[in-house]
């Protein structure tokens, strides 16, 4: 192919140009001619199509977005908000923690072990960039059903992704989700979330600024690998007919990734960058279009000096490369021998491409071609803003309710509890989370199963803070306003059960295609209750990531807004863990419970939705995380309420530490009998255990902040008996465990 | 007591090693991969981790680099070396230590709590310990199943250089559950599960791997 330059634009104004195969629309492509005065070179095309896609221009989204910014509460914890690589939060004592969740779901459909694996290692890069040693990894995954054969190929490649590249990080995985449903079927969902802690002054931004500094490109080398992969594949739904898209996946080197982070991290230590980006969805042509726009503008960068692994790629093509494990800093000239020297040090290729220039335009050459001369904010920023059409979806008007069997005898106890803890959903996860290493770096105080992963971050003052995601999938979908609503309430919940306190939150929106109006309505309802929600409980959003065109024909996966909350504990050593302790403990439940199953686990199973999700009451839960926080000291154990209610709790809470319970649930007293009281998923609950010489000061507290509490027995013995349905704890453990290794392997 | 830790590129439980040696009372000095200076230590751990990636073989390439070729001529006077899983790797790839790591039976990553059976306490590492100690320490690792031939197996169980066994069940199809081993001299040893990890009950399963780095110091006195 020859080069085309500007000058050959400028004279030859009529050649057809790939702009459909690139992903653009007719009047994108007519805005970008407009914007340059002539057509685009094909470089310059191709900066534009990777850039004005879906996922790096939120062009779908961010007329909805924008009520993050709007109705963001009043927070003195913000350090760095939305817009830069991931937001920070002060957590005291001079720290700073940033942290952010990422989606890698169509990659990870069409090549699963590569799209996982550079999932975790995209959103770590994220993490350094702000300035930030990485310090652990969670990945909510969903899956379509759990016996489907497609399941068989796609769960065991993303799990081994996500383990074999964070694994190999040394970052510790301390939690996430594995979920089931038909709708994920085709577009299996991969969030990566990172977790980074650096003290206040030494937080970094992309920036290019000061005429004259040098723009260093260092890591990998660039190939092939990934060319279009945010606006081929990520933008568009998949459709059969079409060629294979295994090309446009990137493949990671978690080995390159590790000497970046510990060659970036003694960089960032000598105070040797002005501004620095990570080089992941658009490449070289995101890196420099957002570094030169957050900056004065000029940058001048010479494309033939890109080291290649295949010197056969075209300026385009490095241009568009999703080639992983690089970093794109701006550094003053004085300092690059430092630069380069600990670059050597860690054995990392690094290379001076261009430099900051006076001007106002991102100009890139290539062997003395001009072949880019662009505005970079109009690259970066200035990407086209859809205000797409919404319409409630008319699913909405034909749900029915719940028909579930009432449990009248201890059999029916037995077999419905056993059934649902050995469902797919419920079942024990080790056999997944077995596979991640959950204590390299020596400071991991909770990881999954726990109610929130927890990472001591200061050994003097035992300072840590605790991560913890959640979505409900299905309440969002019969009301994804209460729905998103929901979510962050659960997330928070799990934070203050572990004794933290909530802090912030980040969040992964997936959802089916925008340009269907109906997910559109989902999604537009979605931000609006969790905007409603930040500012209502106080809390500031750090970021976040949409990813649409989770779908397959005219099917949209459940709306599924991944929520992650950040807490802070002051001393992690006062952290309450799930699991039964000891015998002689007495069993509380904090929270009422409502006769409601729409949406639950138990009302899946048997193969029912429901029509209504619970709808959440805010005073009641921040009286329920201040009661939580204030009890800590009075607490042997706590675990939220959620997934598979308090029978889901109870299985989990005894097979810990293999110590069993007694369990009397008096129908009368709650609404639905004893199938409500063991299956209903009403939010605002809590399963604790105290002493009996604290039972009394615990109900005191509760009395306090006003939330109900229930006794409801005793722990001991090596059996799950309630009422008078009797479970060994190995007829237990044997349901809650045989199911991810008997349909994986 | 100085006690060094080796950082290769992509050494992981580096930092957990140094913590390890400071909570048993000794001076962890780092060491780096690349220079031959073994900043007079007076033992050495090689840690856990993906060094070089795991390129060609676990711990193939580490074998080579300068600061082994010390390591190989200190440990052959009796200096003490402890090679805690991807340093283990490394011991059998320079030779210190007889057999091989290769892929777990199961093919998968491993990471779990478990059980051992203390097989050897007469090695500076495990001196601390009584034979049949039970422990519980993480293992976490693809390749840790421990394979030689018959005449290496039948030397290293007649000599009791069998340091460590797994307990209950194995994890990975080690032959005879061999979890960790010394060399003739006894002052090499190589194990799979992270002694390092399991140092406070905070972030640990067990203190019990504390043993391993105050056995070193209190042999390193009684020298």
């Amino acid at each position: 192919m020859s080069l085309d330059t500007v000058a050959i634009a400028t004279a030859q104004p009529d050649t057809e140009q790939p702009w459909r195969e690139l992903g653009l629309k007719e009047d994108e492509y007519a805005r970008i001619k407009e914007i340059l005065g002539r057509r685009p070179t094909s470089s310059e095309l191709a900066m534009y199509s990777v850039m004005w896609s879906e996922h790096c221009s939120y062009k779908s989204s961010k007329v909805h977005l924008k009520q993050f910014g709007e109705k963001a509460p009043q927070s003195d914890a913000l350090l760095v908000g939305i817009g830069e690589n991931a937001g920070v939060v002060d957590i005291g004592q001079g720290y700073a923690v940033t942290f952010k969740i990422e989606s890698h779901n169509h990659p990870s459909f069409v090549e699963p072990y590569q799209g996982a694996a550079t999932g975790v290692g995209g959103i770590v890069r994220d993490i350094l960039t702000m300035g930030a040693r990485p310090i652990a990894v969670m990945d909510p995954l969903r899956f379509g059903l759990a016996d489907a054969p497609d399941t068989r190929r796609v769960l065991p490649g993303i799990v081994a992704g996500v383990g074999g590249y964070g694994n190999c990080l040394g970052l510790p995985n301390i939690g996430g989700e594995v979920v089931f449903d038909a709708t994920y079927a085709g577009n299996p969902l991969v969030n990566a979330l990172c977790v980074g802690v650096m003290r206040h002054e030494d937080i970094k931004l992309a920036t290019a600024h000061g005429t004259g500094n040098l723009v260093v490109l260092f890591g990998a080398k660039t190939g092939g690998d990934g060319i279009g992969g945010v606006s081929v594949l990520a933008s568009e739904t998949f459709a059969s007919g079409k060629a294979a898209k295994r090309p446009a996946v990137q493949v990671g080197d978690p080995f390159a990734e590790k000497v970046l982070i510990e060659c970036s991290l003694e960089i960032f230590a000598e105070d040797l960058v002005v501004g620095i980006q990570d080089l992941g969805g658009a490449g070289l042509s995101c890196a420099t279009s957002e570094l030169a726009s957050a900056g004065s503008g000029g940058m001048s960068i010479q494309l033939e000096k890109v080291p290649l692994r295949d010197p056969s790629l075209s300026p385009e093509e490095i241009l568009m490369s999703e080639s992983q494990e690089r970093m794109c800093a701006i550094i003053e000239p004085s300092k690059l021998a430092r630069f380069m020297k600990i670059c050597k040090k860690w054995d990392v290729t690094a290379t001076v491409i261009g430099e900051v220039t006076e001007g106002k335009h991102l100009e890139i050459t290539f062997n003395g071609e001009l072949i880019v001369d662009v505005p970079p904010r109009t690259v970066a920023h200035d990407g086209p803003v859809y205000n797409r059409p919404i319409a409630k979806p008319a699913y909405l008007d034909s749900l029915t309710p719940t028909s579930l069997p009432s449990l009248d005898s201890a059999d029916e106890i037995k077999s419905e509890l056993l059934a649902l803890i050995a469902s797919p959903n419920i079942a024990d996860k080790s056999w997944v989370t077995d596979q991640y290493d959950r204590y390299v770096q020596g400071n991991s105080v909770l990881a999954q199963p726990e109610d929130s992963g927890m990472v001591r971050i200061d050994e003097e003052t035992n300072l840590g803070v605790a991560i913890s995601t959640d979505a409900n999938a299905r309440w969002s979908y019969l009301d994804p306003y209460n729905g998103a609503k929901l979510a962050l309430l659960e997330s928070c919940r799990n934070i203050a059960t572990t004794g933290a306190k909530p802090l912030a939150v980040t969040n992964c929106l997936n959802f089916g295609s925008p340009e269907d109006p109906g997910v559109m309505w989902q999604f537009a309802e979605t931000v609006r209750g969790l905007a409603d929600i930040c500012l209502e409980m106080g809390l500031p959003v750090t970021g976040g990531n949409v990813s649409f065109y989770n779908q397959t024909g005219s099917v949209a996966i459940l709306p599924t807004p991944v929520i992650g909350v950040l807490g802070v504990i002051q001393d992690v050593t006062k952290r309450t863990k799930m699991g039964i302790p000891a015998a002689g403990l007495e069993v509380l439940q904090l929270g009422n419970t409502a006769d409601n199953f729409s949406g639950s686990e138990w009302a899946h199973i048997h193969g029912q939705m429901g029509d209504t999700a619970p709808l959440p009451d805010i005073a009641t839960e921040v009286r329920l995380i201040n009661l939580l926080l204030e009890a800590q000291p009075l607490l042997e154990s706590a675990h939220d309420l959620s997934d598979g209610g308090l029978a889901a709790a109870l299985t989990e809470t005894t097979l810990r530490n293999k110590i069993g319970a007694t369990i009397s649930l008096p129908g009368e007293y709650i609404p639905g009998g004893v199938a409500a009281a063991l299956f209903a998923e009403t939010p605002g609950r809590i399963l604790i255990t105290v002493t009996p010489e604290n039972l009394e000061a615990a109900q005191a507290l509760a009395t306090k902040f006003d939330i109900p509490f229930h006794h409801l027995g005793t722990t001991g013995g090596d059996a799950l008996i309630i009422n008078d349905a009797t479970i060994p704890l190995t007829e237990l453990s044997q349901a809650h465990t045989a199911t991810l290794p008997r349909l994986f392997g | 007591m100085r006690i060094g830790v080796v950082t290769f590129p992509g050494s992981l439980d580096d930092s957990s090693a140094l913590r390890a040696i400071r909570l048993a009372g000794g001076t962890p000095v780092p060491l780096f991969h690349a220079s031959d200076d073994l900043k007079e230590v007076q033992a050495v751990v090689l840690p856990g981790g993906f060094s070089y990636g795991d390129y060609l073989r676990c711990g193939a390439i580490s074998r080579f680099a300068p600061i082994m070729s010390s390591i190989i001529i200190a440990a052959e006077h009796g200096f003490p070396v402890l090679g805690i899983c991807n340093g283990f790797q490394i011991l059998c790839e320079s030779h210190l230590l007889p057999g091989a790591l290769t892929r777990n039976q199961g093919l998968h990553f491993v990471c779990t709590d478990q059980p051992l059976t203390v097989e050897n306490n007469s090695t500076p590492w495990t001196s601390g310990y009584s034979k049949g100690d039970r422990l519980v320490i993480p293992i976490k690792n693809g390749e840790g199943s421990f394979q030689a031939s018959a005449q290496t197996l039948h030397e290293l169980e007649s000599e009791g250089r069998v340091v460590l066994r797994y307990a209950d069940s194995n994890p990975n199809g080690s032959k005879n559950d061999i979890a960790g081993i010394t060399n003739a001299r006894g002052n090499v040893v190589g194990v799979m599960p992270h002694p390092e990890q399991a140092i406070e009950t905070l972030t640990g399963p067990s203190t019990d791997g504390l043993t391993f780095f105050t056995s070193v110091l209190h042999s390193l006195v009684g020298r």
